[in-house]
């Protein structure tokens, strides 16, 4: 019996059992730990991150009525000048909070070939124009119906600003209030861009 | 490997069975469809269908004009894509690396069950009578003792 089995044992030529073992741990180790290291990389991610899919890509035209009536705003009319496009409402405190940087930054580029346009979001109209009084500041201020330009530009909420080209392209967005210094970042890279500075 | 059975099992019933729902026909119907395949910007949590906040609700409104105009849902499903991302998808694509979750438990599964057959037949006695064969003379007599003792 015993010589049998060490007969067994001793067959000239066989693979070493360890090294197959170890082929065989392998072939279902690396894949399991290459996935699990996979999955791992997405707990490093933030989920409220947000996308931006519209950067670099061709502002959505638009022809929005002014706030209160009169003629319409035309982002046609528009090309050819660094555009700021503000998404604002008078329910939204962010929107209070970043309206000084948005007036110091119009003061200061008012007269250098930028527009800045307000698009007041989901609000009424009579709120909306007690908001503009109170807070000031004479850029056109345009209603939005049905969201339609808010959703062409991928607005997740309020408020939410945009930088656009004199070629028409989106170059900057910022979800959230803006500071002062975002905004004439962006808006002199934007003139740059233009040849406009 | 039963998690991975599971797991599979899983896998199978959102690929194979989800798509086997009746295709909605009204445009009514097929906006709901599209609503409920998109989250809400706004709530981030819930899809348009089921969001009460003003953007989803002009959204709802959005995808409605847009089939009523003709468009397939797929391109409607596109146009929300292009403005917000493949982050407004609830369901990811079934394409490139989005597959990899749910195809690597099948190919765990298919390894595993491979290996495992494979140990078993490994394992397996080649013929059930060749042990007998082996005995000894002395073992055979041995065993004819020990067995005659038992009886007593």
């Amino acid at each position: 019996m015993s010589d049998e089995l060490g007969e067994e044992r001793g067959t000239a030529g066989a693979p070493n059992p360890y090294s197959r073992r170890a082929v065989a741990l392998a072939v279902v180790l690396v894949p399991v730990l290459a996935f699990t290291l996979l999955l791992a990389s997405g707990l490093g991610r933030d989920p409220s991150e947000r996308p931006d899919p519209v950067a670099a890509t061709p502002a959505p035209a638009f022809s929005l009525p002014k706030l209160g009536g009169g003629e319409r705003i035309t982002s046609a009319s528009m090309r050819g000048q660094v555009v700021v496009v503000n998404f604002w409402a008078s329910w939204c405190i962010p929107c209070r909070q970043e309206h000084p940087a948005l007036l110091r930054a119009w003061e200061r580029y008012r007269e250098r070939g930028v527009v800045f346009v307000g698009v007041n979001f989901e609000d009424t109209e009579e709120a909306a124009l007690a908001y503009a009084e109170e807070q000031g500041g004479d850029w056109p201020l345009v209603t939005d119906p049905g969201s339609r330009t808010a959703i062409d530009f991928g607005v997740f909420g309020v408020p939410e600003t945009f930088v656009v080209a004199p070629d028409g392209t989106i170059v900057a967005k910022e979800i959230g209030a803006v500071s002062y210094e975002w905004l004439i970042t962006e808006i002199d890279s934007a003139l740059r861009r233009g040849g406009s500075a | 490997m039963l998690l991975a059975a599971a797991v599979a099992v899983v896998a199978i019933a959102v690929v194979v069975v989800a798509p086997g729902d009746p295709a909605p026909t009204t445009i009514r119907d097929r906006a709901a469809a599209v609503a409920s395949g998109l989250r809400c910007p706004v709530c981030a949590n819930l899809s348009v269908a089921d969001s009460p906040s003003a953007l989803a609700g002009e959204m709802r409104r959005e995808i409605e004009r847009r089939l009523r105009a003709g468009q397939t849902d797929e391109a409607v499903r596109a146009y929300f894509v292009d403005r917000y991302g493949r982050w407004v998808l609830l369901v990811p694509e079934g394409s490139g690396l989005n597959l990899l979750p749910l195809l690597f438990p099948l190919a765990a599964l298919a390894v595993g069950g491979v290996s495992w057959w494979a140990l078993v037949r490994r394992r397996r006695p080649t013929t059930t009578s060749e042990p007998s064969t082996r005995l000894t003379e002395a073992d055979r007599a041995r065993l004819d003792r020990e067995l005659e003792g038992n009886r007593r």
